[in-house]
């Protein structure tokens, strides 16, 4: 082995005596292990390669027990998790590849890049299985957005995921933003992609054929994001300000040029294996190719394209800099690859070589710098079975009565609902994202669910992604099963059938047993759901340690899932289409405000149960309503969600530019009849000759309805037992609802 | 009647245009490469909207010096029909090809709806195929679609018809002169507009009053050429 390279780098002995491998989140038994593995030392490269591959961002080594429990499998899965993103099987020979992941911890630190950077890194994870990239989704918490740092956060994240997103021409389809104060400091920045893709295009990430070139595509490495991985496993403290050179900056410019190069390589059908560079770049990327194929790899750093001079081996392995790819060909199509990145004008470099040996051994200046088993990088990190104990908050809660002195002033209470920002127009968003680029956008942001079509077909895919963190952190298991369910409602409503999910598990300190515990039980909710609801998990990301001075964020496992329509005449809208329309509610509410935004909004405070869910009542329902908006009886559907039954209805009022005439019949509390948040509910219109084919239809699958209303005029009016409920013009609440983020950035 | 869709490093609306083209009017279209140096083949030049080259310089500076643009200047000269959408207005406007600048919105912030546009010059090769003063849904998509022109320009702009589209009265999205939203040269063969006609060719994704733009141009193009060509 070759002595380090230069001075600053401390040599293996010093790394071994002044256990320089925890500054890198490596702990004494694992240094052993690397050192048992590598039967030596390991020099200031190696360790630097295995501390980001044993990270928990590259190696799940916490979070893989709780993967396990996850449904992954299905007859449509064409690619489950392991890859770079899963992908579903849609008919005629298409299939649709979707992921979601998270960039928290940079967009923290600097929300634009880190923002940008987020989509810009699942873009590459979709495009790099061989799918067009045609939507881009995102999942946003903030704190209280009356702080002044939240506004900044806020507004600059929001402009990196448009800088990135409109520059390379992927719309901005659907997302949420909620916010909350335990979001405060640690904001939630989760990306989704969705893609279309043949079936016999789609690629792996393996490093085939022994002896084939390894080629390196994308703009040259600099220092940018260096331990951006490592970053990524540790809570947020005040030094993580000076962690900004862990953050990498992003060039929508480059990555359109790569992708577009990218998809005409692989579509001319010569790649034998490729894999974009996300997190610990080329580390990462090279150690799981050569893993997947049980091959090894060379490396020659000496060619690999470089910003900046005088980088060191650890510097290029662990770099993060972005829109880079590495890919395999056949030594006899090396001419036709260049040609293609030489058009584009993309650097193309030949970087090294696959081998038999099963190990990563990476070559500086002449000599032999690193040499580590592929095996040990890639699968042999240690997992660790973390303990978990139920939080005291949790039996407290249990306790609480969380019915609340009746509120009698129910019109005002649906204004202040309506201007909370978690549920206001997220309008001043999505303005900003280009949604309408590749023009196949039917459902723009606003709705349920965003549809996409298929372009020369009659399908379209809906999507969207959905959390509600008070739910889960009130109770883990049945706020993990809301997730996946209130998903499942809005693709429902979209006039779609769920297909799979895709989720980004955002976690406080695992080490911590009660973090463990939100997320083992959360994991246990979701999977009950997701197996009720027959929508596998495909993929996803785990984001932990999202943590700051004031402690954990509420665990919120984000779910992204994606429907397949039928028919495009199938796509169904939240707002109301037409005067005289009928409204009909499905499904049964119950006095549950724990956990709702009525409590957030009147009593400040996060606290009791969240509602209940009935799994078996979820999927009736699901299928009742799919089923009657593919026989075409329904105007519009929405699902019942933040805010209640008033919420949802001052929504398809506002989106119709209608009013409405409505009458509850309850025995509840009127406070509770209007904004309760009890699940497995939605909110339809059909037209009045429909109807009562419609009631009929839903009675006979098993589905509580009843018809409360009319479309009519230009005023909200509900009625709770024909008594005085809420009363006011559809256009008062429209400007309360759409004012209240502008209103607050000024 | 055959039409090129230009492609720059960055273009991304150039797959929307060359789709439009093929859906609303069936006419022949070919994605033209940047480097390109010969557009003899094409009736009507479509620059798409997009982030040519990064838009990191001045929205549409760079592209000005592609190959491509110096046929596009030969054809404007011989009459062809040139339409500059978004990004490609902006280069229209960079390569002098028509007046005025676009400058940021003035909220400073990229801005996606649908907007209203009347139809203020409907004797155009574009527009011939919308009464005089309609009211139209075209969407909108950019951070720097604010025109800019000086008093002079403007009064020449006016005086010689050349405002094709106005965003409807107190409804303009980013702080442009006299609400243009769309300009010709004096000729009346390049123009240049902010919002995108070529998303709004199908109800179902939300308007389809784009839908005549295309074929108000394929219909002049008919006219020049007589009814004896087929398109």
């Amino acid at each position: 082995m070759a002595q380090q390279l230069t001075a600053k780098e401390p040599t293996a002995e010093q790394i071994a005596d002044q256990k320089i491998y925890t500054q890198f989140g490596v702990t004494d038994h694992e240094y052993e292990l690397i050192c048992g593995f590598l039967g030596r030392l390991p020099n200031y490269t190696e360790i630097g390669v295995f501390s980001v591959m044993w990270s928990e961002h590259c190696s799940y080594k916490n979070s893989k027990p709780i993967l396990k429990k996850f449904p992954i499998t299905g007859p449509k899965v064409l690619m489950g998790p392991g890859e770079g993103a899963g992908i579903v099987d849609i008919g005629d020979n298409q299939a649709v590849v979707f992921k979601i992941e998270s960039h928290n911890h940079p967009s923290a630190v600097e929300p634009y890049q880190g923002a940008a950077t987020g989509v810009g890194g699942i873009i590459r994870d979709i495009f790099s299985m061989g799918a067009r990239p045609v939507a881009l989704l995102n999942s946003l918490r903030f704190g209280n957005l009356e702080n002044a740092r939240v506004k900044y956060l806020f507004e600059n994240v929001v402009s990196g995921i448009a800088g990135y997103g409109n520059c390379i021409g992927i719309p901005t389809v659907a997302g949420e933003v909620m916010f909350d104060e335990s979001y405060e400091g640690n904001p939630l920045v989760n990306a989704m992609c969705v893609g279309l893709i043949d079936h016999d295009k789609i690629q792996r990430g393996v490093a085939k054929g022994v002896g084939n070139p390894v080629f390196y595509v994308g703009p040259a490495t600099g220092r940018d994001g260096i331990h951006g991985a490592t970053f990524a496993s540790v809570e947020l403290s005040e030094e993580s300000e000076e962690k900004r050179t862990a953050v990498q900056v992003g060039d929508p410019f480059m990555e359109k040029l790569v992708m577009e190069s990218t998809l005409e390589l692989i579509n001319s059908g010569i790649v034998l294996g490729i894999q974009d560079m996300g997190a610990a770049g080329l580390t990462c990327s090279s150690a799981e190719m050569a893993s997947k194929a049980g091959n090894g790899l060379e490396l020659y750093l000496d060619e690999v394209p470089q910003r900046e001079q005088g980088m060191t081996p650890y510097e290029m392995m662990l770099s993060e800099s972005q829109e880079r790819m590495l890919f395999v060909v056949a030594p006899e199509n090396e001419a036709q690859a260049r040609e293609i990145f030489e058009r584009w004008g993309v650097i193309c470099a030949k970087v090294g070589k696959v081998t038999d040996d099963g190990r990563l051994r990476l070559f500086h200046q002449g000599e032999e710098v690193a040499n580590m088993p592929v095996t040990a990088l890639v699968d042999e990190c240690p997992v660790y079975n973390k303990p978990s104990a139920e939080p005291a908050y949790y039996a407290e809660n249990g306790a609480l009565d969380t019915t609340y002195e009746e509120v009698t002033d129910l019109t005002g209470t649906l204004k202040q609902i309506l201007g909370s920002p978690t549920v206001a127009s997220k309008e001043w968003v999505y303005n900003q994202y280009d949604y309408m680029v590749r023009t196949s956008t039917a459902v723009q942001p606003g709705s349920d669910a965003a549809v996409v079509t298929i372009p020369g077909t009659r399908k379209a895919l809906a999507m969207t992604t959905d959390c509600n963190g008070r739910y889960v952190y009130l109770d883990p298991e049945v706020g993990g099963a809301i997730a996946v369910a209130e998903a499942a409602r809005n693709i429902v409503c979209s006039g779609a059938e769920p297909l799979a999910i895709t989720d980004n598990l955002n976690f406080g300190n695992p080490e911590k047993p009660e973090v463990f515990w939100q997320l083992e039980k959360a994991a246990d909710g979701m999977s009950d759901a997701c197996r009720a609801l027959d929508t596998p998990v495909i993929g996803g990301n785990v984001s932990l340690y999202n943590e700051n001075a004031k402690g954990a964020i509420y665990p919120t496992p984000v779910i992204g899932m994606v429907g397949l329509v039928h028919d495009v005449n199938h796509i169904t809208t939240q707002r109301f289409k037409s005067e005289g329309d009928i409204i009909i509610l499905l499904g049964e509410t119950k006095h549950e405000f724990g956990g709702s935004e009525y409590q957030h909004v009147l009593h400040g405070k996060n606290e009791g149960r969240p509602p209940q869910l009935d799994l078996a009542v979820e999927k009736t329902l699901l299928s009742g309503v799919l089923g009657a908006i593919q026989q075409g009886l329904v105007a519009s559907a929405h699902d019942l969600s933040e805010g209640g039954l008033a919420a949802a209805l001052a929504e398809s009022c506002i989106g119709g530019r209608l009013g409405a005439d409505v009458n509850v019949v309850t025995n509840l509390r009127p406070d509770a009849a209007l904004f309760s948040e009890s699940q497995s509910r939605i909110l339809l219109s059909a037209k009045p000759d429909q109807a009562e084919q419609l009631k009929t239809y839903l009675t006979e699958q098993g589905i509580a309805n009843a018809q409360i209303g009319v479309v009519r005029g230009t005023d909200l009016t509900i009625n709770i037992n024909g008594n005085p409920g809420i009363a006011a013009p559809v256009e008062q609440l429209e400007q309360v609802w759409k004012d209240a983020i502008p209103c607050l950035m000024k | 009647m055959k039409f090129a869709v230009l492609v720059f490093p960055g273009s991304n609306c150039d797959i929307d245009c060359y789709k439009a083209v093929e859906n609303a009017i069936g006419q022949e279209v070919d994605y033209v490469w940047h480097t390109a140096t010969d557009l003899s083949a094409y009736d009507a030049i479509l620059v798409p909207g997009g982030f040519s080259y990064g838009d990191y310089l001045r929205c549409g500076a760079i592209a000005q010096f592609a190959p491509v643009m110096n046929e596009v200047v030969k054809a404007a000269e011989q009459g062809k029909f040139i339409l500059g959408i978004c990004n490609g207005f902006q280069i229209l406007t960079e390569a002098g090809l028509l007046p005025g600048a676009l400058l940021r919105n003035k909220d400073l912030k990229f801005r996606c709806h649908s907007t209203l546009l009347e139809v203020v010059n409907n004797n155009t090769a574009f527009t011939n195929q919308y009464r005089q003063g309609e009211i139209i849904d075209i969407p909108i998509a950019h951070g720097e679609g604010n025109y800019y022109c000086d008093d002079e320009t403007l009064a020449k702009l006016q005086a010689n018809n050349q405002i094709v589209f106005r965003y409807k009265a107190g409804a303009n999205p980013n702080g442009s002169v006299d609400d243009i939203a769309g300009i010709s040269n004096e000729r009346g063969n390049v123009v240049g507009m902010m919002p995108h006609p070529e998303r709004a060719i199908d109800q179902l994704l939300g308007s389809e009053d784009g839908l005549r733009m295309f074929t108000s141009i394929l219909n002049a193009w008919r006219e020049q050429h007589g009814a004896a060509v087929n398109g």
